[in-house]
């Protein structure tokens, strides 16, 4: 089995890599990469982000051929894919940080900024807060509900379908936090920084 | 509901925990990647790394040992200290920091901070803010308190906000160090103008100091280094502390 990290120079994807490779050992190859016949030719992708919806959009729109080669492993061949909080927000149609962008499209939605009731909350949202799942997804095996996840974001993702909602945590609203359509998978918390609850989301994904 | 944080800081000077829990089963005390590793596993929320190194050609020890912590703790780890540029940053960052705290070279320059948290994230910056209390107003100090800047700690907060800072890291002068609490007033004064968090830092003698500062001085997040050095406090006890006193924490 081989799973590659995508790098498109969205940021800082050092613990993502650091975490997969903890879990997967020996047993499993995991690849950093951006070259589209590796992408190709993987079993699964997991689709980092950081910074803000554009930058990453932009970041991937660069590279040449990349979102061809995400939409035909994703949506045509739909082999596994796991995105991770921004990785997760550009699923969206369109999404509202900076200036509005058009995401890739594959879950309805868009992506706003966070309701912080006229500064009640404190923005970003950052810290450990708890899941409810909603819906049974198999990157949730083994997770108790109410588990803490470490979380760091100003913009949620507000799905059409409320049927892809795996979890949900609760802050000035209830945020989605998890998603599941298919093959596709999003987490808008970290799991490679959420210690060995997030490892064990990790280890799920990768047994898929 | 989101938890507030415990954040145990760990000094590091060559590559070496200056100051570190001191259990006799540890088998290197100055390592500072065990250190970590005891902390992430006694439920810490987050690691801090400040980089106290003195010479520059021993600068590059924080790297290496970055690089090998992030390889074994699962939680966010911040690295502050002797952070100048926006390179800087990047290499923290590539090491597998996950928050880079920027002091002195914020103060010097904001654009440190715009630039940054433009390019990596407003999630990576943390404006590290030491203060200093002179009559009715609070000054920001650099270089490790070194020298006064003059800058009105309250202004300073809320253009570390404008420029792209995702967090504060406040800390008293009058307070660090002397563990008769956090400064309160400082806290709760910065936390109230500002719309991002704030991690209190300065003074923790004892788990009521973090009660209060949560509590009273309106802190996200509390970072202390002494009462969990020579395990006078676990984490866990500050955690399970914390809860009966109706702080919601992560246990």
């Amino acid at each position: 089995m081989k799973l590659t990290i995508v790098d498109y120079n969205s940021g800082n994807i050092s613990s993502v890599v650091n975490s997969f490779k903890e879990v997967a050992q020996n047993k499993v190859n995991v690849e950093v990469a951006s070259d589209l016949n590796k992408i190709k030719s993987s079993d699964k992708i997991v689709l980092p982000g950081q910074g803000s919806f554009k930058s990453c959009v932009d970041a991937i729109n660069s590279i040449n051929g990349l979102v061809d080669s995400l939409n035909e492993f994703a949506i045509n061949q739909k082999k596994p894919l796991l995105g991770i909080c921004v990785g997760l927000q550009m699923f969206a149609d369109k999404g509202y940080e900076e200036l509005e962008t058009k995401g890739l499209g594959w879950i309805s939605g868009k992506v706003s900024k966070i309701d912080n009731q006229n500064g009640k909350y404190k923005l970003p949202h950052i810290g450990w807060n708890q899941i409810n799942i909603i819906k049974k997804s198999k990157i949730f095996k083994n997770i108790e509900n109410n588990s803490h996840m470490y979380f760091v974001h100003s913009y949620e993702f507000i799905p059409e379908d409320k049927n892809v909602i795996s979890a949900t945590t609760d802050y000035s609203s209830n945020i989605v936090c998890s998603v599941e359509k298919e093959n596709i998978f999003g987490t808008q918390f970290h799991p490679e920084k959420s210690d060995k609850i997030g490892l064990q989301i990790i280890e799920n994904f990768i047994k898929l | 509901m989101l938890k507030n944080r415990i954040i145990p800081c760990l000094d590091v000077k060559n590559g070496r925990v200056v100051k570190g829990i001191n259990f006799v089963d540890l088998k290197d005390a100055g390592d500072p990647v065990e250190q970590a590793k005891i902390y992430s596993d006694s439920g810490a929320d987050e690691i801090c790394f400040l980089d106290i190194t003195a010479s520059n050609e021993n600068r590059d020890t924080i790297y290496d040992v970055v690089k090998k912590t992030s390889k074994k703790c699962f939680v966010p780890l911040t690295v502050g200290g002797g952070v100048r540029s926006v390179e800087d940053i990047n290499k923290l960052l590539n090491c597998g920091a996950d928050k880079v705290s920027i002091n002195t070279a914020a103060v010097q320059n904001a654009e440190v901070i715009l630039e940054s948290s433009k390019k990596f994230g407003s999630q990576c910056i943390v404006a590290a803010i030491d203060a200093k209390k002179n009559e009715n107003k609070w000054e920001v100090f650099t270089h490790g308190g070194r020298n006064n800047s003059g800058i009105d700690a309250l202004e300073f907060a809320k253009k570390m906000e404008d420029s792209g800072a995702g967090e504060l890291l406040v800390t008293s002068m009058d307070r660090d160090g002397t563990q008769v609490g956090y400064d309160i007033d400082l806290m709760s004064k910065i936390s109230s103008i500002v719309n991002i968090p704030v991690i209190a830092s300065g003074g923790v003698g004892n788990l009521d100091h973090l009660v209060d500062g949560i509590k009273l001085g309106k802190a996200s997040a509390v970072l202390a280094a002494s009462i969990f050095h020579y395990g006078k406090h676990s984490v866990k006890e500050a955690k399970e502390y914390l809860d009966s006193k109706g702080i919601p924490v992560r246990i």
